[in-house]
């Protein structure tokens, strides 16, 4: 139904002579690395952004969009990764608004009606009633799918929809995308998770840097070959990661409180240990915690109760830079607002976090650039990262680069303790290996590394032990990761506790995970 | 890069049109009267020394603005802090009677950068513990400060032989700056270049410099570092605060010889448009400052010459701050002419 959309996007060439159609009741990924064009395509087809050139046809019959409105005309429905969603309003008023030629008060009863015909026909279910804050993230995509069918959306365009749910929840929107398939709709799903890849979709399409490698069907696909097309040469999956013994404890947190920004509790009662020479993975779904305990781990964040010990040193209430001395480096997620300072140069942006430290000072008040600079030129050298030049700003990096310049700095000195929170979000194929082994490299140097990330895959990759946070608690620790199913763990994630699945009869002499009381 | 330093000319030559627009409302041809404001700033010997005059307290005031806002810190407030750092120097004149020069200009200079110090701290003490917004309380201290001055001017400090004229008795010799060269260029001059030095100097290469910029550039960073917000703040505000109360001593016992009202016919504010217009670079702040001085002087010259009222030289600043802010949006976005898509 749709066929031949060839459009070249100019000035950065985000897309070039790029073919693509969607057939009815398939689901048809897009795939490929950030900055591929995936979204730049999509927008294209959503009306946000109009081509410079090619054309878009729907059921033969050629169609521009000069807006996001024309393309929901056409039947083109998009739910984005954040949902636009009002949180104040409930589920049907939320679905009623920007709907056009409505009566001046709204037909509650007929629109409440229709929603609740749509989730019949797809399976979708939400009380239209309740109100979209309290709802979970996975229930509110499900209110983004129901407002794009209610404007009867025949190609449904889906944004890395899984990237904020659990497993379980992934599930679940499996399921109601296969249910839209058999209404004989058009999906577009858009991931670079693999698995997710090969298991829902009928085609995949992989675009690399602006153009289109290949239009596959599932049939023909394996995960070797996707991550090959989508990277343009071969990926090893396998990360050498050899057993260590765990050393003696380097961070203590014990019934850690924390507010949030809002004053909201975000952290509850949390506890952990974290001993040398292991990587700490901390599962749960973004938003539940994670980064305020790393910030309170870290002395960026006050505590409200609790204590911090680093190497037997307690350390709450101490401003950061004493976290800093003890040897607490800090990985934040959010690289460009928090991790560096993109306008400052290379050099700066590696004194950022030590500008302090006598080596780099000079005559007491002076900062020691000489040294500064002769050490950004190792650290440069052995973290590989490609720079115009020591003197140009961070901007100029690319996210791979940006990221490496930061594991750079934090990893330079051996800390005790490392904190990396989402280490290779957003990044490529190649940097996401450099970073996992980089991080893997740093742990066999003797640090602590708790590793908080959303990504499943990269936690069961990595980890010595598993730990999960769901709203700021403590869910369990599973002592051996290989033990741990991915239904497990998501279950943990979605807030069930692991002395839940602890079997009555354990056998004697084998303990496969540890409760937390 | 180039594109960067290509704009404030832009933004200038922008207000010089404008203002133009305005000064054919007055009834006056503009390109007679930039001539006229040229000629009467740069044709002469004296009229380059008056500019010079003017560019002191400009070039002094624009390092104290342009320090707070290196770290995005907005003071508003330079014309209050001048005027403390003035009253504060009269103060020093009137109660502390010493006969040698350097003494008494030393005690000025102190005094006037403790007061204006102080005046600075306000707002940095407010903002470090409740997050008070600084540029209210800088511009609401602005009034408090003139004010304050102007009670002492009028009343108990008024000079009882001035025929009733608001101003303090004029300064011994010993409490003025020394004047070069039969002009009325003073001391004041030396002390803007070494603190467009120092601010140089601070920023670049100390590690407080260092702290100031990062959290100017990306506060969340500078938390993550471990750099105390509300220390510097305070301490940055206490600065910038002494550096415009400089400038108030420096005109008054350079220049003015005395205490009166007006003694600052608002530096404290155009020195936000040369902070702004300098992107807040040190040589940046000296030609700019320069550049103000300039068109300082030559307003004076087309208000005698053409009988122009003083707003008319206000407007032409204003047309300057106005199109500074619109080239502002050019810096961070650019314009792509679209070509309607035939349908």
């Amino acid at each position: 139904m749709m066929r031949g959309i060839e459009k070249s996007f100019v000035g950065a060439k985000a897309n070039s002579d790029i073919d693509l159609d969607l057939r009815r009741g398939e689901v048809h990924t897009l795939l490929g690395e950030n900055g591929a064009g995936k979204s730049t395509l999509m927008n294209i087809l959503s009306g946000l952004y109009t081509p410079d050139d090619g054309s878009i046809f729907i059921e033969g019959e050629e169609r521009k969009f000069r807006t996001p409105r024309d393309a929901i005309s056409a039947g083109i429905g998009m739910v984005h990764q954040h949902f636009m969603l009002v949180p104040t309003q409930t589920v049907w008023e939320n679905v009623a608004l920007g709907l056009e030629d409505q009566p001046f008060s709204l037909d509650k009863n007929s629109i409440i009606a229709k929603v609740r015909d749509i989730q019949e026909r797809y399976g979708i279910h939400v009380d239209p009633h309740a109100y979209v804050w309290q709802l979970s993230i996975g229930e509110q995509q499900r209110v983004a799918i129901i407002k794009t069918l209610y404007r009867k959306a025949d190609i449904l365009i889906l944004d890395e929809p899984t990237s904020v749910l659990t497993p379980q929840e992934t599930k679940a929107l499996f399921q109601t995308i296969r249910q839209i398939r058999q209404e004989k709709h058009g999906v577009i799903f858009i991931s670079h998770k693999l698995d997710e890849v090969i298991d829902i979709s009928d085609r995949i399409t992989i675009l690399r840097k602006g153009r289109k490698v290949a239009t596959i069907p599932v049939q023909n696909a394996s995960k070797e070959s996707l991550a090959e097309m989508m990277v343009g040469r071969r990926v090893v999956f396998q990360i050498g990661k050899t057993l260590q013994n765990p050393g003696k404890v380097v961070l203590k947190a014990k019934d850690l409180v924390v507010r949030g920004g809002r004053g909201i509790v975000c952290v509850d009662k949390f506890s952990l240990e974290l001993r040398q020479r292991e990587i700490l993975g901390l599962a749960g779904v973004s938003g539940n915690g994670q980064e305020e305990l790393c910030d309170a781990l870290a002395g960026i964040r006050q505590i409200d109760d609790g204590a911090i010990v680093v190497d037997g040193v307690e350390l709450q209430g101490k401003p950061s830079r004493e976290f800093q001395k003890k040897g607490v480096s800090y990985i934040p997620a959010d690289r460009i607002g928090t991790g560096l300072v993109t306008g400052m140069n290379i050099r700066e942006n590696i004194a950022l976090r030590k500008y302090w430290r006598k080596e780099f000072t000079r005559f007491r008040f002076f900062v020691h650039w000489e040294n500064i600079a002769g050490r950004t030129g190792q650290l440069v050298e052995r973290y590989s990262v490609v720079n115009p030049g020591l003197g140009f700003p961070a901007r100029m990096l690319s996210g791979g680069n940006l990221q490496k310049l930061m594991l750079a700095r934090e990893l330079a000195d051996d800390p005790r303790v490392v904190l990396a929170v989402q280490p290779s979000w957003g990044l490529d194929v190649s940097a996401t290996l450099f970073v996992r082994e980089t991080l893997l490299e740093q742990r066999d140097r003797g640090s602590g590394v708790l590793l908080v990330s959303d990504d499943l895959e990269e936690i069961l990759s990595l980890s010595d032990r598993i730990a999960v946070i769901h709203k700021g608690k403590l869910m369990g620790i599973v002592e051996d990761p290989d033990s741990a199913s991915e239904e497990q763990l998501g279950l943990m994630m979605a807030g069930t506790s692991l002395a839940e699945f602890l079997p009555d009869d354990i056998p004697p002499g084998h303990v496969p995970v540890r409760a937390v009381p | 890069m180039i594109f960067e330093g290509v704009l404030p000319v832009l933004s200038v030559l922008a207000a010089l049109f404008l203002a133009g627009v305005a000064l054919m409302f007055f009834g006056v041809s503009p390109l007679a009267a930039y001539r006229a404001m040229f000629r009467g700033a740069l044709g002469s010997w004296y009229g380059f020394s008056e500019v010079l005059v003017k560019t002191i307290p400009l070039v002094i005031s624009g390092v104290a603005v342009g320090f707070a806002f290196r770290m995005k810190i907005w003071n508003i407030g330079a014309e209050g802090q001048i005027y403390m750092g003035a009253l504060a120097t009269a103060a020093a004149v009137r109660f502390l009677q010493s006969s040698s020069q350097f003494s008494m200009l030393l005690a000025m200079a102190v005094a006037a950068v403790i007061a204006g110090g102080f005046w600075g701290c306000i707002a940095g003490v407010l903002k470090a513990r409740w997050n008070v917004n600084e540029v209210i309380t800088t511009l609401m201290l602005n009034y408090v400060a003139i004010h304050l001055a102007e009670y002492f001017i009028y009343g108990p400090w008024r000079d009882p032989s001035s025929l009733g004229f608001p101003m303090t008795p004029p300064f011994p010799p010993s409490a003025r700056l020394p004047q070069f060269l039969d002009t009325r260029v003073h001391l004041g001059i030396v002390a803007a270049i070494v603190l467009v030095l120092i601010f140089r100097l601070v920023i670049r290469w100390t590690r407080w410099g260092f702290e100031i910029r990062a959290v100017g550039d990306n506060p969340k960073a500078a938390e993550y570092a471990g750099i105390r917000y509300g220390r510097n703040v305070v301490m940055v505000m206490f600065v910038s605060g002494a550096i415009a109360g400089l400038a108030g001593m420096t005109e008054i016992a350079g220049l003015q010889g005395r205490l009166q009202p007006g003694m600052s016919p608002g530096y404290g504010y155009t020195a936000i448009i040369i902070a702004w217009l300098a992107r807040l670079n040190p040589w940046g702040i000296i030609i700019v400052s320069f550049f103000m001085g300039v068109l300082l002087v030559g307003g004076e010259t087309i208000q005698v010459i053409m009988r122009l009222p003083l707003a008319s030289v206000q407007v032409i600043q204003g047309c300057i701050l106005f199109s500074v802010l619109a080239f502002e949006f050019f810096r961070n976005y650019r314009v792509l002419l679209v070509r309607k898509e035939r349908n």
